[in-house]
């Protein structure tokens, strides 16, 4: 059996997923894209969950003491739910696919480069404005 | 009733990515994100998958966007990625990239040869 710590996290989790998965769906129902073209709807959603999984993060790591669900419901379950790897994958595939090899690596390597870029600076933009007496 | 779909495949998918990560660090510890990348690998071969079968609204709207929608994540690729960079890993943080990004869509392809078998 479960301790009850762990069904609350994962229940946490779970909450938080559905919110996540609820707009990136809304947001790529909102703007879609022929298979040939940039996906520009799933570009914006995992590069700004780079940026607000920074902030997030400085926040957790270097802030102040913040609820122990936190991590679990904003990070792992809305921010997780939200950005998706499978939905990146697919948008590559079908721009080769669709006989777009130039739009498929363009599109595969900015949004790598862009949303790595995005977590580093929601870091260090988020690291000196939470900063407390002695935490690292 | 699509967005209802979402919703259900989001709530299964999004803790089972949080028990893999838990269950990959108590495996194989903390130096490499085993258990993410092994979501978004799975992830993406299932999507892969089904984008090729002949799939129904309802059955696309739980398993795609919201199953492996939320097991997979970039967020958590990308932070990972980041905090090997700042630890000094230079080269594990690159591994990481390039195997999460070339294991997955070869697991996207192969999740569509599958579906040309099972649809055929």
């Amino acid at each position: 059996m479960p301790d009850g710590g762990t069904v609350r996290t994962t229940a946490a989790v779970s909450a938080g997923g559905m919110v996540g998965a609820l707009a990136r769906w809304g947001l790529t129902e909102a703007f879609p894209h022929a298979p040939g073209d940039f996906g520009w709807a799933m570009f914006a959603v995992n590069v700004s969950g780079g940026l607000l999984i920074g902030v997030l993060m400085a926040v957790i790591t270097c802030g102040p003491r913040v609820h122990p669900l936190t991590r679990p419901f904003l990070g792992v379950g809305v921010l997780g739910g939200f950005t998706s790897f499978s939905a990146y994958a697919l948008d590559v595939q079908r721009a080769f696919q669709a006989g777009a090899p130039g739009t498929a690596v363009t599109y595969l390597v900015a949004t790598v480069v862009c949303a790595l870029a995005a977590v580093y600076a929601g870091l260090r933009a988020t690291r000196p404005l939470v900063r407390r007496g002695g935490r690292p | 009733m699509t967005v209802l779909w979402v919703l259900l495949g989001a709530a299964v998918g999004a803790p089972l990515r949080y028990l893999a990560d838990r269950w990959a660090r108590s495996r194989f510890g903390d130096d490499f994100p085993w258990g993410t990348l092994g979501v978004n690998v799975l992830g993406s071969g299932m999507l892969g998958l089904l984008a090729a079968l002949p799939a129904g609204a309802g059955l696309t709207a739980f398993a795609g966007a919201g199953l492996c929608g939320a097991l997979t994540t970039y967020s958590t690729f990308g932070y990972e990625t980041v905090r090997l960079l700042e630890d000094g890993a230079r080269r594990r943080a690159l591994v990481y990239v390039v195997v999460s990004v070339f294991a997955a869509l070869a697991a996207a392809a192969a999740g569509a040869v599958v579906a040309s078998f099972v649809g055929a």
